[in-house]
């Protein structure tokens, strides 16, 4: 059994405008010790879709399908059974190291209380386990940092201290959303590199959240591409990358300025990120995409596998030959 | 190659003052209190010609009577005789005309003096703020008292005093606007694109400043018709027998608990007033709030 | 022909910030923030000068010292032969028509108070008072469709758009004097990455079309070797290296550069994972008190003894590359 399986995750949020879908049938299953990447752009749910799974969903916002962590369903959970889970064996870290601490307590304390809560240890244990943390994440001076205030700390140092606290219960699962968007690349790879060792010495699964590709390429197993709530091609990433069978994909992969390749023209998707409030009947890439056809505006193309063999699954109407073929055109 | 979609041939765009005037009319509290507003104002404009009575007649039947329909006294009458409904009204005018003309005053007073100390900073800026800190310590009773034994009572300088203590605050709060507007990326634009100092204020500081005006203007008001009406009950307001709000709640005051009516009219008035500026200015604060984008 | 004049050189330009210092006493020094510490490069016509840099390295407060938005300490700014640096108002007015900006948050940089016509004839009115409305609202209309909008749009508000279109109308504000020189202060990093290929095409088509020289500013290394000819890497206010596109890629001299490349992620699952990774050690000094001599040596892994002695100054090693670095050449 998988250690954490979403199936068909749905999140609506009540809006003025009238009932905004967000997430739309989002399904995936995370194994011990795995990395899965969730890349999208604005609007394309990836954020919504992880806080719903972590019960931490807006107040007007409504999710619903099936969250299986360990068997339990996190989205029917009662909120005390919930913070049993969170912070203890499914952990999360934010984009915005500055505002995810709390600027009034010192970091001893934000980690302390962590411990103290869900293992139960003492002050001095609590501690102690702190500093090994800060440890881990390479932060010189563990100790005398520990009781500094999150002012102190420059970006990167306070999205370690944040990782830190993350896996100070040792959880099962962490969830990053967008950890490195905010910093700068060098510190980035510092913090990339980082989870990676981490997760090879504890075995943690990790789910991250980005828009940036190379992020997912250096770190993810598995990947699921979003566009408009929905999934547009979820696989291995040696298979998303190497052989993008969808267009939004190929599109993506096409728009990223490649810096070990000679220079070719940039692949510009048309169009502007959609509006959830507005999505077309059919396909939600179906206004951008260059291989449209007429049914893919009123038809939603189902999410199936590439062919017999294949473990990747693609929702678009267009053959993956064709698909593949344009790829090709495009020189990826 | 798709085309990029059409976007709907509507020529006129929605301006952020339409998208404002759209949230405002959804206030419910806010649309109501105008209304009212506006109804008090209309019935103090027009009731005093409407009405069968005279503010300064004194009805020598009906001396200190309680609200009645006989002889149309619907609001009782003063210890005078005098029509307690048309003397509101009445006052109700000079009320809100002296709040009007003492808001506009010091809204033009505080915008002048915080948009220049904000835009001009440095020792100017310091320089303009102490005199407004300076002005805030100053207690404004003891100069009211001041003015007025020397001056007199007339109407335009009750104006003049209350002007004078009360545009500290619009001043403030349009230098930290200013303050704010001029680090924008817009302004940081013209000033790139070589658009001059003056052109900078009147095309890009200025508008983006009236929605915070807007909203103080809608919080001096109640407070200048407030310190009206305190002056008015300290005896140093206006004269008899013209009449405010004030005159008439001290005058009520006096005779409260004999004849409460002619405490209450007046006083209700005045809050009812008061109410609506409050829910007024609520309503445009959210209205113009740009994250209810 | 005058195609190897350069259009904008600029020599040891330094931009220093005087802060309050932290001590309440009175006569306490106020520190110096030295966002830029002496930077030198030239602009050809028609040519992109792609400048890199991270948080802290002063790319941002160059750009503005380059159109005198903020004023430079001290240098020289020379501008097609004439002197910019401390000249009076007036002469930058003249200047300002050729040289114009695009920044980086594409709605924040639109008066949301004004319509996009407004916005883009703006510089027309102010620079062309005496046009006709009539001639101004051609320009705008030709504009617009230019860089990709249409014309129905011209009443509208800037909050009405999305992030991309923005950046179009910010871009089309730039253009409509004709300049000679634009600088792209991250003219994409606040936007979705679909979006950022339309904008680096569009931007590159038009360059094309209408000669245009362009200073790019960005932090992200493949965004802005895309769109150059040049490159100058930035660190703590000086520059670091200043090559062409291949040779910053294939050669990359300076150790910092190395560091940087390294670091970009690849959307390249195999050459991702097994790429050397070179992580650069400790944290970016503060501006306010830069590490003495070469201000890289406090994290760089070639650094020796006589790297805190003497700063190095940007030296040519080739044709097409110059480092700031004492241990090369």
């Amino acid at each position: 059994m998988a250690l954490l399986e979403v199936n068909n995750l749905n999140v609506q949020f009540a809006t003025p405008d009238g009932v905004v879908t967000a997430v739309n049938g989002i399904s995936f299953a995370l194994e011990r010790g795995q990395t899965l990447g969730i890349v999208g752009e604005s609007g394309s749910g990836k954020s919504q879709a992880v806080l719903a799974v972590m019960g931490l969903l807006a107040g007007n916002g409504n999710a619903s399908g099936q969250a299986l962590f360990d068997g339990q369903d996190l989205l029917s959970l009662p909120a005390s059974a919930l913070n049993q889970i969170r912070g203890n064996r499914v952990a999360m870290i934010f984009q915005d190291p500055m505002t995810s601490l709390n600027p009034y307590l010192t970091v001893e304390r934000q980690m302390t209380e962590v411990l103290e809560l869900h293992k139960g240890l003492t002050y001095n244990q609590a501690r102690l386990r702190a500093v090994q943390a800060l440890d881990a994440v390479k932060i010189p001076e563990a100790a005398k940092r520990l009781s500094r205030y999150p002012h102190e700390f420059s970006g990167g140092m306070r999205q370690r201290v944040m990782i830190a606290m993350a896996l100070l219960c040792e959880p099962d699962v962490l969830i990053a959303d967008e950890p490195t968007t905010a910093l700068d690349v060098t510190v980035q790879a510092q913090i990339i590199a980082l989870l990676r060792d981490l997760q090879r010495d504890h075995g943690t699964a990790i789910v991250m959240i980005t828009h940036d590709l190379g992020v997912v390429a250096g770190l993810c197993d598995e990947v699921l591409v979003l566009y408009g709530g929905r999934v547009m091609e979820q696989g291995s990433a040696e298979a998303i990358f190497y052989q993008p069978t969808h267009p939004y994909t190929v599109g993506l992969l096409g728009a990223v300025p490649r810096i070990e390749q000679g220079d070719h023209a940039l692949v510009a998707i048309p169009g502007a990120p959609p509006n959830m409030a507005r999505l077309p009947l059919g396909c939600p890439f179906s206004e951008r995409c260059t291989l449209v056809e007429p049914r893919c505006f009123n038809t939603r193309p189902a999410l199936v596998p590439v062919d017999a063999q294949s473990e990747v699954l693609r929702a678009c109407h267009k053959s993956a030959l064709e698909v593949r073929r344009y790829a090709q055109e495009l020189k990826l | 190659m798709l085309k990029l979609k059409e976007i709907d041939d509507m020529v006129a765009g929605r301006s952020l003052w339409s998208d404002a005037r759209r949230r405002f009319m959804r206030n419910r509290a806010a649309v109501i209190s105008l209304c009212l507003l506006l109804l008090i104002a209309g019935a103090c404009v027009i009731g005093p010609w409407v009405l069968p009575h005279a503010f300064d007649s004194a009805d020598w039947d009906a001396m200190s009577i309680a609200p009645t329909l006989k002889n149309a006294h619907f609001w009782g009458t003063d210890e005078a005789g005098r029509d307690l409904l048309v003397r509101c009204l009445i006052g109700g005018r000079i009320s809100l005309t002296v709040g009007l003309l003492a808001t506009l005053a010091s809204v033009s007073l505080g915008i002048a003096w915080g948009a220049t100390a904000g835009f001009l900073g440095g020792k100017v800026d310091a320089l303009m703020m102490r005199v407004v800190d300076m002005m805030y310590a100053i207690p404004y009773l003891l100069i009211a008292i001041l003015l007025v034994t020397i001056l007199g009572r007339e109407f335009y300088l009750v104006v003049i005093t209350i002007t004078v203590f009360s545009w500290m605050d619009m001043a403030r709060v349009v230098r930290g606007q200013t303050l704010s507007l001029r680090s924008m990326e817009y302004v940081e634009a013209a000033r790139a694109m070589g658009v001059s100092t003056r052109r900078i204020i009147f095309a890009h500081i200025v508008p983006n400043l009236l929605g915070v005006v807007v909203i103080y203007t809608t919080v001096t008001v109640p407070g200048v018709i407030l310190t009206e009406s305190v002056l008015s009950f300290l005896g140093l307001g206006i004269q008899e027998p013209m009449t405010s709000w004030g005159v008439l709640i001290q005058d009520g005051a006096k005779v409260m608990e004999v004849s409460p009516w002619i405490l209450l009219f007046p006083a209700g008035l005045l809050s009812v007033t008061l109410y609506c500026f409050n829910f007024i200015g609520d309503g445009l604060r959210d209205a113009l709030d740009p994250k209810e984008r | 022909m005058s195609a190897l004049e350069p259009l904008l050189s600029i020599r040891d330009l330094k931009v220093y910030f005087s802060i309050a210092s932290d001590s309440p006493w009175p006569w306490a020094a106020a520190g110096l923030l030295k966002a830029v510490d002496g930077v030198s490069f030239d602009i050809f016509p028609g040519e992109t000068l792609g400048i890199v840099g991270e948080s802290g390295c002063g790319k941002s407060t160059l750009a503005r010292a380059m159109l005198n938005l903020i004023p430079a300490t001290s240098g020289s700014i020379v501008w097609q032969g004439q002197e910019m640096c401390g000249a009076i108002a007036p002469a930058w007015q003249a200047i300002r028509k050729n040289v114009q900006m695009i920044f980086q948050d594409p709605l924040a940089s639109l008066n949301p108070r004004m319509t996009v016509g407004q916005i883009i004839a703006e510089p027309l009115r102010t620079h062309f008072p005496q046009m006709s409305k009539h001639d101004v609202m051609n320009k705008v209309r030709a504009m617009m469709v230019k860089v990709g909008l249409t014309e129905q749009q011209i009443n509208r508000y800037p909050h009405e758009f999305s992030g991309g279109q923005c950046q179009r109308i910010g871009i089309a504000r730039a253009l409509v004097l004709e300049p000679k020189l634009i600088i792209c202060d991250e003219p994409v990093s606040a936007l979705d990455v679909s979006i950022q290929a339309q904008i680096i095409n569009l931007l590159m088509e038009l360059q094309a079309q209408m000669g245009l020289a362009l200073v790019f500013i960005a932090h992200d290394l493949a965004v802005v070797k895309h769109i150059s000819q040049r490159v100058m890497v930035m660190y703590l206010g000086r520059s670091m290296e200043l090559a062409s596109k291949e040779a910053i890629y294939r050669n990359p001299c300076h150790p910092y550069t190395q560091a940087l490349l390294s670091a970009i992620p690849l959307p390249d699952p195999r050459l991702e994972r097994h790429k050397t990774l070179q992580l650069l050690p400790g944290d970016l000094p503060s501006p306010m008190n830069p590490p003495t001599g070469c201000s890289f040596r406090t994290r760089c892994p070639k650094a020796i003894a006589s790297c805190a002695v003497q700063r190095p100054e940007l030296r040519a090693l080739s044709a097409d590359t110059q480092v700031a670095c004492d241990l090369l050449g």
